[in-house]
């Protein structure tokens, strides 16, 4: 077992340790914060998978934004005076009997497909490659991606705003 | 055991995947909801590089993983005002007690 696989074998168990966490908890604040411990856990997977552009998108926009906007959001919906912060489960076990065999249903399409398994050793900086995609192959989807995060900025901003009285 | 491959990372990912479907189905919150959903967003997205990685399919997985992050940050956006005015609505965000869509 060489280092690789150490550091792989560490960031799985944060991943899924805080994933279970936040699915399981009864306070929605620290929910929201083993998140933070899933999204690093991703980010470092993302970066033992060779992406390391993406695991760096990944800690900027999931847990320097979006899990923000969700403490926001939590903030914002609970009473935090009331420390009325807790949130209920409902249909714990015929849930957790579904997802147990969708789970295994999964795993067991994903270990017994025979992958074609070509690892491209490319050690470079993925940066300079996506970069030239996304202005060449792949312009159409980027501007695409663009409008509609304006149109995002601009719905949310006139959903979210309050009524005049 | 056996060197780190292609299948471990999709295993790992079929597990997030499965955690994110149970927060989806169980929690009363709409805010945890969108948790569950950030999970199997996430999920999808390892395999994605994982595919990219060991397949032969050049950087393309990788792009389509940022398309994905920019999709869910505008997802996230969106939902959080609709929580919000739910909040405005219904003083809870308790989707097993929302059954209106007026009030």
């Amino acid at each position: 077992m060489n280092l690789y696989d150490l550091i792989f074998y560490l960031f799985a168990i944060i991943t899924l340790i805080s994933a279970a966490l936040v699915v399981s908890s009864k306070n929605i604040v620290h929910s929201a914060f083993y998140l933070l411990f899933t999204f690093f856990g991703v980010a470092g997977i993302y970066a033992l998978l060779g992406a390391d552009f993406v695991a760096v998108v990944q800690l900027l926009v999931y847990v320097g934004g979006i899990l923000i906007l969700l403490l926001f959001g939590v903030m914002l919906t609970n009473r935090i005076s009331n420390v009325e912060l807790r949130t209920g489960s409902a249909n714990v076990l015929p849930a957790a009997i579904g997802v147990g065999m969708l789970w295994g249903a999964l795993t067991a399409v994903m270990t017994k497909t025979k992958w074609a398994n070509v690892k491209s050793n490319s050690s470079d900086f993925t940066a300079p490659y996506l970069g030239r995609m996304l202005i060449t192959d792949y312009v159409l989807i980027f501007e695409l991606l663009g409008i509609l995060l304006l149109i995002a900025l601009v719905a949310a901003a006139s959903i979210a705003r309050r009524e005049k009285e | 055991m056996l060197s780190v491959g292609l299948t471990h990372f999709l295993i790992i990912s079929s597990a997030l995947f499965s955690l994110g479907v149970y927060g989806v189905v169980t929690r009363k919150n709409a805010v945890m909801v969108l948790m569950g959903i950030e999970l199997i967003l996430n999920a999808a997205n390892i395999n994605f590089i994982a595919f990219a990685r060991f397949g032969n399919f050049g950087h393309s997985g990788q792009l389509t993983a940022l398309f994905v992050i920019v999709l869910a940050a505008a997802e996230a956006a969106i939902a959080l005002a609709i929580v919000l005015n739910l909040y405005k609505t219904f003083s809870n965000v308790n989707i097993d007690e929302i059954d209106n869509l007026k009030e």
